[in-house]
């Protein structure tokens, strides 16, 4: 369980805002996609993020490109875990690869503003806050063994060791 | 009584995934399978890196790699050159037979060219407008780059097996209004989310009236819906196709008369008009009628959405004879290498620079915002691309309108957005 602080954004937050298409194909270090992280949508979000912080939005999280950055930003910038109605498909996919926590609570997002203090309780799947206490709903077990392995990179790793 | 003992009929995907995985399954289930073909593009310097960390020195099949450079093509710059390079050396020491350099070529349209794209497989690529290959009755999803590498090395993914939509089309489209119109139309009416994780079927008596070109749209702009996969049946149209394409004997297969939709909606063609999608959201879309007048810096005509010959052909009955108007510049892009052949030699693209277009080498060209006019702020571009988020194209203060080539060629030469209708 760890706290943080929460970055409120809207409905079809796309891949291009999250991590700009024009630094795609510049192969970067974690910390330097970090800097980058959100930079077309929020310009303050990548220098007051804390490790911790939580981002919310609504409908359809991360659509747009395929691109890994998008959700790797994120993981670099220290966000515990995104928080949506909703994710677009592929995000959905790069971010449990990568480990990044993507969450689906409609009740945090209904209640939450920006800058409110969370907790993110993965084990009970819970997130609390002074405006009240909201259930997620868990990631499915044929899933969880990637989470829980820390991204399919380590968890493929493992699985060609044992071969 | 009432107790069905027989299991209710398939969709495609259910079919597909079913047969791969090797056993009945349905909508919501998670299954691994061993994809037929695993794509890539430039992006696959990234997926090295990942493939590299596994420890592992050889890819699993790399018959099974297809890899097409295609998004700076040519290399822009040293780190782009770099990038390319580590792929040539990582496709001749892994002995990757399929791999298609800087004259092929958008990987969404050499694919299908080159007889990759086939009814019945399954086809996951590291890029979001894999779903494409469904125009050929193919499921074919997009992926990331770990996952990418990681089915290099294991020959294996896992894949939820997706809710299906039906969009049932019936009419005919009116002279002046294209596969991209009903595609923008569909997002507009519905949002950028209509789809999420699900699968997309385009059926209805008129669904057979598309030319394989039009599915390629449809199935490609299926992306745009957020759907895992778009889908024809295949029909006549698709094998008269793959005559001579095919690398590979397939299977058609098709959904089940009593499979089981998420949702069902219908569309009437006869009804749609010119539709075009406005800043910054694939979905804020109005009738181009709506937005006539609006005065534009440059008109983009190609890319994996509308780069086709029957594309650029539809341009070129507009400018054939006219003049890109003073104020703009037009950039035309081949979707490939194929189509830039075919359209030399039918005249189109004589006509478009003729007409005062600029014709560049295949590829994604300036869509992703990397290279070849990009926009500075303030400026307006009309391309015949598929999204138009904030800052895809330059600077993040400029605009992007996304619509038919009919819309591009008549927006060209008025200089402002313009009906195509007006133009015929």
């Amino acid at each position: 369980m760890s706290q943080g602080k929460v970055w409120k954004y809207g409905d079809n937050v796309n891949t291009d805002v999250i991590f700009p298409g024009r630094y795609t194909y510049q192969i970067m270090t974690p910390e330097e996609m970090a800097g980058h992280a959100m930079e077309d949508l929020d310009p303050a979000f990548a220098a007051g993020v804390k490790p911790g912080d939580v981002v919310l939005a609504g409908k359809n999280f991360g659509c747009g490109s395929s691109r890994e950055q998008a959700a790797a930003c994120l993981k670099a910038a220290g966000v515990q875990a995104v928080v949506a109605r909703s994710f677009a498909r592929i995000y959905f996919r790069n971010a449990i690869n990568l480990g990044l926590a993507v969450l689906q609570c409609d009740g945090a997002v209904d209640a939450l503003e920006n800058g409110d203090e969370v907790d993110v309780d993965f084990a009970r799947g819970e997130i609390r806050s002074a405006r009240g206490t909201f259930r997620f709903l868990p990631l499915p077990d044929s899933v969880l063994g990637i989470i829980e392995a820390g991204g399919l990179l380590e968890y493929t790793k493992k699985k060609l060791a044992k071969e | 009584m009432g107790v069905r003992e027989a299991p209710l009929g398939k969709t495609f995907s259910e079919k597909i995934l079913g047969r791969k995985a090797g056993k009945d399954v349905q909508a919501g289930e998670v299954v691994s399978v061993s994809p037929d073909y695993i794509l890539s593009h430039d992006n696959s310097a990234a997926i090295i890196k990942e493939f590299q960390k596994l420890g592992v020195a050889k890819v699993r099949a790399p018959g099974k790699i297809v890899i097409v450079l295609d998004h700076i093509v040519p290399a822009a710059d040293e780190k782009y050159a770099q990038n390319h390079k580590s792929i040539r050396e990582f496709v001749a020491a892994q002995g990757i037979p399929n791999f298609f350099d800087i004259n092929a070529g958008i990987c969404h349209q050499v694919l299908p060219e080159q007889g990759f794209a086939l009814p019945g497989l399954v086809i996951v690529g590291s890029d979001s407008h894999t779903p494409s290959y469904g125009a050929l009755g193919a499921f074919a999803a997009g992926i990331g780059r770990t996952e990418t590498a990681c089915t290099w090395a294991t020959d294996e993914i896992w894949l939820r097996v997706p809710e299906t939509m039906r969009i049932d089309l019936s009419g005919r489209m009116r002279p002046g209004v294209f596969a991209k119109d009903l595609s923008l139309k569909l997002i507009g009416d519905r949002g950028a989310e209509m789809a999420n994780y699900k699968a997309v079927e385009f059926a209805g008596s008129a669904a057979g009236d598309f030319s394989v070109g039009a599915r390629l749209t449809l199935a490609n702009m299926s992306a745009e819906m957020g759907a895992k996969n778009g889908y024809f049946a295949p029909d006549g149209k698709t094998l008269e196709w793959l005559e001579g394409r095919a690398r590979a004997p397939f299977t058609a297969v098709a959904s089940d008369p009593d499979a089981s939709y998420e949702s069902v909606l219908a569309y009437d063609l006869a009804a749609l008009e010119p539709q075009i999608a406005c800043p910054h959201t694939v979905d804020n879309v109005k009738p181009v009628s709506a937005v006539a007048g609006k005065r534009v810096d440059q008109v983009l005509i190609g890319t994996c959405t509308n780069g086709r010959l029957e594309d650029l052909e539809a341009a070129a009955a507009i400018l054939r004879g006219r003049k890109v108007h003073p104020s703009v510049r037009v950039l035309v892009i081949p979707a490939s290498w194929q189509v830039y052949r075919e359209a030399l030699a039918s005249g189109a693209l004589a006509a478009l620079v003729e007409a005062g277009c600029v014709v560049l080498n295949s590829g994604c060209g300036p869509c992703l915002g990397a290279h070849e006019g990009l926009m500075a702020a303030g400026e307006v571009c009309l391309s015949t691309s598929n999204r138009n988020f904030r800052g895809r194209m330059g600077h993040r203060d400029s605009e992007i309108y996304l619509a038919s080539p009919a819309t591009a060629a008549a927006t060209a030469v008025a200089g402002e957005i313009a009906d195509p209708r007006e133009f015929s």
